[in-house]
């Protein structure tokens, strides 16, 4: 009972920062029909953000400024390297997007070198409830995380800005001709996925206070993972998705004889789904307009 | 000076000329005809001069601005709305959410309600499936959705491209009084239709476009009695 409780917390929580960084796939994807694959990188820059900060003792102001940085960054990475390329052809982008990955990551090394750095935000300790102790950065993570998709779901459903990125990833040229400024659209998601990035980053430190230039890599791609097994292109796919691969994530350290081969289990779960249903769980059929 | 001006507009997909240098004009009121086989081009017209995609050569100019090289969502802000072809409503969004997306250009949110009330008394059924998601509509009624979303817009003119396509013949007839009761109301309309007879009984003016050239125009009874328009467009 109490390693259920324990995993399920532990899952959740880290099914959560998966999600978190799967929106940022997938509503990009979406939106702009494209996969930004250095979207864990930002992750990675949002960390050190906070690394910097955390010089100043405000935990606070390191938040924030990891936000405003990563949500700068991720406008700046789509004005330069992605919007020229717009109307190229998907795998000219994907290049593109793997070239900026690499890019943030040679210029973190430059900048802080390759060895970790430690970085302590806060020390929050452990609890013990209902006779289960447990991690007290998990449950913020989780309580976090779940504030944060109930409001970009509200966001999305109930907002003149939400209504119109549904209007563009449906059809970009009748959004047009609704008067919404499709580049602007664009602009908007990734500062909306960087700044969930920015998160991602903080909820990363608090699990494991250290960090180097391939922190955003692994969870990049397993939140990828994630996003194309709820369905690239659909919010709450990532959701599902991300919770989803983190509570198997969780599950699968637990159990020592398959524990080493977690990633492989992980991977092979988007496999067999790609098989199943392509879509993934909540994805729709594309309609291809002739 | 017209409403609309397209002066020796040219279009290319790539290296294949779709439009080689038309020039058309529509006044304020009027009711306006592109007529014209498959592929002559009246929707790439349609389609470039809003601005979704580019033109080569020539200019358009709307309500005196110069909007040959304006972003299409900013053209749309002056006054200029499209019903493209094939509707192109939006799929996941409720009737109702669909309407509110036809008046995203409309900065007064004040006259909302009275224009959706005004959508709902045009068009009864939609009234009736305000919050039914629009993709399980039947094609008439997502032509008068796509109508009334463009209608939400307040455009000073109304482009339809194509909307009898794919219609019932009943409903072909109705959507027709629609359109002349819209140009009714004082809004000026440019017309794409491949139903030749139909909208050249409802048009003040009219142009043939084939292959790209503008070969033929004249008021819409004109044309209809035109030897050459009876041929190759009413059947004899």
């Amino acid at each position: 009972m109490e390693l259920f409780l324990s995993t399920l917390i532990n899952g959740l929580s880290l099914g959560g920062i998966y999600a978190m960084i799967a929106l940022g796939y997938t509503m990009v994807y979406g939106i702009a029909k494209m996969l930004n694959f250095a979207h864990g990188d930002v992750i990675m820059v949002g960390g050190y953000i906070i690394y910097v900060f955390m010089a100043l003792k405000n935990p606070w102001l390191a938040i924030l400024m990891a936000i405003i940085g990563c949500v700068l960054l991720g406008i700046t990475i789509e004005k330069l390297a992605y919007k020229p390329l717009r109307g190229a052809s998907p795998l000219a982008v994907l290049i593109t997007a793997i070239g900026v990955s690499y890019l943030l990551q040679s210029l973190a090394q430059i900048i802080f070198g390759s060895a970790n750095k430690m970085v302590t935000v806060y020390e929050f300790g452990s609890v013990t409830i209902f006779g289960v102790h447990m991690q007290v950065s998990a449950l913020v993570t989780l309580g976090v995380t779940v504030v944060v998709m109930i409001a970009l779901t509200m966001f999305i459903k109930y907002t003149r800005i939400g209504r119109a990125m549904i209007a563009v990833s449906e059809d970009k040229g009748a959004a047009q001709l609704m008067g919404i400024n499709v580049n602007g659209i664009i602009t908007i998601t990734f500062a909306i996925g960087s700044a969930l990035a920015a998160l991602a980053g903080l909820f990363y430190l608090l699990k494991a206070p250290s960090i180097s230039s391939t922190l955003g890599a692994m969870p990049g791609i397993k939140a990828f993972t994630a996003a194309v097994i709820g369905g690239i292109g659909s919010i709450p796919g990532a959701m599902l998705g991300g919770i989803l691969l983190g509570m198997v994530e969780c599950i699968s350290y637990k159990i020592t004889a398959i524990a080493p081969y977690t990633d492989a289990i992980e991977f092979s779960i988007l496999i067999i789904i790609l098989l199943v249903r392509p879509t993934g769980f909540l994805g729709k059929k594309r309609r291809e307009k002739v | 000076m017209a409403m609309l001006e397209v002066h020796n507009l040219e279009v290319y997909y790539g290296v294949i000329c779709a439009l080689k240098g038309i020039s058309f004009e529509v006044n304020e009121g009027e009711i306006v005809t592109l007529i014209g086989a498959n592929g002559a081009g009246k929707t790439t017209t349609m389609q470039s001069v809003v601005g979704l995609i580019p033109k080569k050569v020539g200019t358009v100019t709307f309500d005196g601005h110069d909007i040959t090289k304006t972003s299409c969502h900013k053209i749309v802000h002056l006054g200029m709305t499209q019903v493209p072809e094939g509707r192109r409503i939006f799929q996941e969004l409720t009737v109702y959410e669909n309407l509110l997306m036809g008046a995203y250009s409309i900065k007064d949110k004040s006259g909302f309600k009275n224009d959706l009330e005004a959508i709902y008394t045009r068009f009864p059924r939609l009234y009736e499936r305000k919050n039914q998601i629009a993709g399980t509509l039947s094609g008439g009624e997502q032509q008068m959705l796509a109508m009334g979303r463009a209608i939400m817009s307040h455009p000073k003119l109304l482009m339809l491209d194509e909307p009898s396509m794919g219609l019932s013949p009943l409903l072909v007839d109705q959507v027709f009084e629609i359109i002349k009761d819209i140009n009714r109301d004082g809004t000026t309309i440019l017309l794409v239709e491949q139903n030749a007879g139909k909208s050249l009984a409802i048009s003040d003016r009219a142009y043939v476009l084939e292959n790209g050239n503008i070969v033929l125009t004249g008021t819409g009874q004109e044309l209809a009695a035109s030897e050459m328009v009876r041929k190759a467009y009413l059947g004899g």
